[in-house]
């Protein structure tokens, strides 16, 4: 069995805090900025995955804090991420660790993304978001 | 501390990918056909050893269907691979497949011809993928990839498509403002895939494109 240099897979595949910081409904027609997208999780797993600070360093720039905060929160791993990201976090190996607990390691398995503005519902199933709309809704 | 690059072996890499299982019953109007694990792994190692857009890196493959590009991305020490397709089986397949070889990578339902607009620009490093051609039905749905693909990327998209095609993507290829350089020509064998097909055995071939931004 193949084995990843990065961290062991779980048993089960399920969507990541990373990801979900990707995601947004812009897309319905009538949604203006459709992010981030509401997470309803009903069942959330933590798993292990080796901890890569520079890999987290390069990410923290592209990532939208504010969404990761919101996201973490409701999947019940927001405690001890600060309101906004200090200018040094590269050397606050602290924070690192958890910021790759919740980009990496919290994952939700099922549950509901949910549209911010028209509170259209995505379903997670299995690890899986399904974005698929209706002709009529883009 | 620079973490090294992952030393597996093309050979290694190839007899991995033997593993992945392929579509039940593939769809001919997804163009549901896998890329051999022999061509997935050339393509993979010539992206991680020439240009080294994969390790450490965020990886998507677009239109994943069974994952093999993204499982290999993952087992060339890629930090984050997300696999998007359209169909629910193919992820079904994928799914199982990720979980087989206890690697880590998130999937996404998502249709790739709306550009992938549900996923912000610039979301990932590196996207690979193995587009529909776009024969018949799904005329344009090749180039409709590439921008799903440009959309996606902050480095580069790599991707394959028909040589007969060739001039066709290099004229919107400078429409989209990007650089466009042909890696290699491989040649694609889709005899197995459909059991329907009638035809008589047809070598078709296809170029490795790299895209990325001026
Ligand atoms: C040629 S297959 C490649 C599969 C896989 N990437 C591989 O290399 O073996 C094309 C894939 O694109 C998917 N696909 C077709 N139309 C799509 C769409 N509009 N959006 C997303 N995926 C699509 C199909 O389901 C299929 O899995």
């Amino acid at each position: 069995m193949f084995t990843s240099p990065h961290g062991k897979g779980g048993k089960q595949d399920k969507m990541k805090l990373l990801t979900h910081n990707m995601l947004t409904s812009n897309i319905i027609k009538t949604v203006t900025n459709g992010y981030p997208l509401k997470i309803v999780p009903t069942q959330v797993e933590v798993k292990t995955v080796d901890f890569n600070p520079e890999f987290i360093s390069r990410m923290l720039p592209k990532i939208d804090w504010p969404a990761l905060c919101q996201a973490a929160q409701s999947v019940g791993h927001g405690e001890g991420l600060p309101e906004a990201l200090t200018e040094k976090y590269e050397e606050d190996e602290m924070l690192l660790k958890k910021v790759h607990h919740v980009l990496m390691q919290v994952e939700v398995l099922e549950g509901n993304l949910v549209c911010p503005e028209t509170g259209r519902q995505f379903p997670i199933s299995s690890g899986i978001p399904n974005m698929l709309l209706n002709e009529d809704e883009v | 501390m620079a973490v090294k690059r992952s030393r597996l072996h093309l050979k290694e890499l190839e007899s991995y990918l033997e593993d992945v299982d392929v579509f039940d019953t593939p769809k001919i109007l997804l163009e549901q056909y896998t890329t051999t694990p022999h061509i997935a792994a050339c393509i993979l190692h010539m992206i991680h050893t020439n240009f080294d857009d994969i390790h450490n890196q965020t990886v998507a493959d677009l239109g994943c269907g069974c994952g093999v590009l993204g499982i290999g991305a993952k087992m060339l020490g890629a930090c984050h691979v997300v696999g998007i397709d359209i169909d629910t089986d193919a992820l079904d397949v994928c799914r199982r497949n990720v979980q087989d070889f206890e690697l880590d990578l998130d999937l996404i339902q998502m249709d790739a011809t709306e550009m992938c607009q549900e996923i912000r620009e610039n979301s990932f490093d590196t996207v690979i993928m193995n587009p529909p051609f776009g024969t018949k039905k799904n005329q344009g749905i090749d180039m409709k990839f590439i921008q799903a693909g440009l959309h996606l990327a902050r480095t580069a998209v790599y991707s394959l498509h028909k040589t007969s095609t060739r001039a066709h993507i290099e004229k919107k290829a400078k429409d989209y403002k990007v650089h466009m350089e042909v890696l290699a020509e491989l040649k694609f064998n889709l005899d197995n895939t459909y059991k329907c097909h009638k035809q008589k055995s047809v070598d078709i071939q296809v170029d490795l494109i790299r895209f990325s931004f001026k």
